[in-house]
């Protein structure tokens, strides 16, 4: 559909709110066009703040500058930038229909009639929503109206496709189903993409890329097997996933390059033999969860260690078990931060 | 509903239908009854048909009341979208300052339009010293009218801005991102989801316009309002008959003026007047 994408460069983009909030440090970051970048970290991080400043809904500060491809769009308005927005809240018009929504942007830029007809036929089809052409906004529920507030967007052939959130007012299992949707969609339609959200599986199953934020700051970008393997900070490691740590002196057999704090994953750790064992923990709790069993030890260190297990047979709180990190297991996050 | 839900129904409802009755329709049908009692009988409320000055006065009314009305909603609009949505030192004093013309009584406010607008009002005084001409125009309809916004604009505002403060931001936003020029947004966006205040606040303006009668006592040396008519009627004509007459036109016409605001505005609000 897009053969000529858009690839967004920010260049030390700032936002200083005007009671004197800092919401963003200079950012600089480069999206490549056709690429799906999600933007993942707590509320208050400044993603949506970011997002905000690629729409146009919010200045950079001064000297920050946004490109689209070579063109500057620093100075021009959200209404210029033929970007595609869906929100957290839907934020679909209440006072129209659904193929009316849908055929806003396209009534604003004044297509024929005819067209316009064509081009909602042809988004309610690939949104799977044709039945609800002519429904009005408030009967719709959450999943339907999010279908409805993504057709609309992408309707007007925008070059840029912002999500906010959009997944986060949804019930668990719908989430899951639309996350699928959106993911086959953003692929089919190979438009450069942003998405916000806090969710790290989310980010993890969207995401070409992923930029951790923290505090108003960049705190890693890369894939989501960079991010998660990976991490070259503290605060990375800990927002993503579960990491196990334990001071080096307390693990037997280690591999020769070590800090002097082992850290891992929980699906790294294997139960083995004794001879074969890194460490040996106590079993604090144990937890049967289907398809694994999350096992809480106590491995000697500060803090618990977590593992999870594919055992069959039950453990019992008491129990004495060898674990063995896998080879790859070992996470360190002085070496990623200095090669990457 | 269940049969044996109406005695204690009607109990509930009876405080309320005592007061309708004795406050509301017993009055009323009286009025009514009056009206006939005339010299001209049922033909009293052929007036506004028969009488050149009662037809005047009714029009001249309804288009008063219709100006000031619109008027109040376009100013009140504007205003109070901007005092919700801008912060600014005394803000908050400026909005409660906007609740004092509430308190006055239509006499204070005839009285304020006089100072501002009257023989020796400070209209006149400056176009005086300019040109030499004195302006004046408070005992005329643009006075009433003055008085009129005067006292409708705190009442629409509130609810403007009432409205105002509940606007989901995205909703503009989104619409800004398909495209939508700022005055696309207004007509697309907010003025559909102020609807229910403008229609609200209008009726009340609009009701309150027509039969606005302290104001208009003050000012009216040459205007002919119909609350106006009806007291000259009353009290220097004895047209006891006639006054009742022209009071339940005026009631009626209001109510069908309203009435036919809310059909044309689609059905999903009541005019609260």
């Amino acid at each position: 559909m897009n053969s000529n994408t858009t690839s967004i460069t920010l260049s030390s983009c700032a936002k200083t709110f005007n009671d004197g909030t800092r919401a963003l440090d200079p950012v600089n970051l480069k999206v490549e066009g056709g690429e799906t970048l999600v933007l993942l970290g707590p509320s208050g991080c400044g993603k949506t703040t970011l997002l905000r400043i690629i729409a146009g809904l919010e200045m950079p500060d001064f000297g920050g500058r946004v490109k689209f491809n070579d063109e500057d769009v620093t100075e021009s308005l959200v209404e210029n930038r033929n970007v595609g927005m869906v929100f957290q809240s839907y934020a679909l018009f209440p006072n129209m229909t659904v193929a009316k929504n849908i055929a806003y942007g396209l009534r604003v830029r004044k297509m024929a009639a005819a067209d316009v007809n064509a081009r909602v036929n042809e988004m309610l089809d690939m949104m799977h929503i044709s039945e609800l052409r002519n429904r009005r906004i408030d009967q719709l529920s959450g999943g339907q109206c999010q279908r409805v507030a993504l057709a609309r967007a992408i309707a007007v052939r925008p070059r840029v496709l912002l999500l906010d959130e959009p997944l986060t007012a949804l019930d668990a299992l719908l989430r899951d189903r639309l996350r699928v949707e959106i993911d086959t969609l953003l692929r089919s339609l190979a438009i450069t993409s942003i998405y916000v959200t806090h969710d790290q599986s989310e980010a993890m199953a969207l995401g070409d890329r992923i930029v951790v934020m923290s505090k108003g700051r960049i705190a890693q970008i890369g894939t989501p097997r960079d991010i998660y393997h990976r991490p070259t900070n503290e605060f990375v490691a800990d927002f993503i996933g579960t990491v196990n740590r334990l001071p080096a002196n307390l693990l037997a057999g280690l591999p020769k390059e070590h800090g002097a704090e082992v850290l891992f994953r929980p699906e790294d750790a294997e139960i083995v033999g004794v001879e074969d064992a890194h460490f040996v923990g106590r079993v604090n709790s144990s937890f049967f969860l289907g398809d694994r069993t999350r096992l809480i030890l106590d491995g000697g260190g500060e803090t618990p260690i977590v593992i999870e297990s594919t055992l069959r047979e039950s453990v019992e709180v008491g129990e004495e078990i060898p674990i063995r990190i896998r080879s790859d297991g070992f996470m360190s996050l002085d070496a990623g931060a200095g090669k990457s | 509903m269940q049969s044996s839900e109406y005695p204690r129904l009607f109990l509930l409802i009876f405080p309320a239908a005592i007061i309708f009755i004795a406050f509301f329709a017993v009055p009323m049908a009286r009025l009514a009854v009056v009206g006939t009692t005339g010299e001209e009988g049922y033909a009293a409320y052929l007036s506004m048909a028969t009488t050149p000055r009662h037809f005047e006065s009714m029009v001249a009314t309804v288009l008063l009341s219709f100006g000031v009305t619109i008027t109040a909603l376009i100013i009140s609009t504007i205003a109070g979208l901007f005092l919700v949505r801008n912060s600014f030192f005394g803000r908050e004093t400026l909005i409660s300052m906007l609740t004092f013309p509430l308190a006055f009584p239509g006499v204070v406010i005839g009285f304020m339009v006089i100072l501002l607008a009257g023989r020796q009002g400070l209209v006149g005084t400056i176009t005086n010293a300019l040109s030499g001409d004195k302006l004046v125009f408070a005992y005329s309809m643009a006075g009433l009218f003055i008085g009129y916004l005067y006292f409708s604009i705190p009442r629409v505002i509130l609810t403007i801005m009432a409205a105002a403060e509940k606007l989901d931001t995205s909703l503009e936003e989104a619409a800004q991102s398909l495209g939508a020029s700022p005055w696309r947004v207004v007509c697309d966006v907010i003025l559909p989801a102020l609807k229910p205040g403008l229609i609200a606040s209008g009726a009340i303006c609009f009701a309150t316009s027509m039969g606005a009668f302290g104001t208009a006592f003050t000012l009216a040396t040459n205007i002919d309002v119909l609350p106006m008519t009806i007291y000259t009627e009353f009290t220097l004509n004895a047209n006891i008959a006639g006054a009742a007459s022209l009071s339940i036109i005026l009631g009626l016409v209001t109510w069908v003026a309203l009435f036919v605001a809310r059909s044309l505005s689609g059905s999903s609000v009541a005019a609260s007047a």
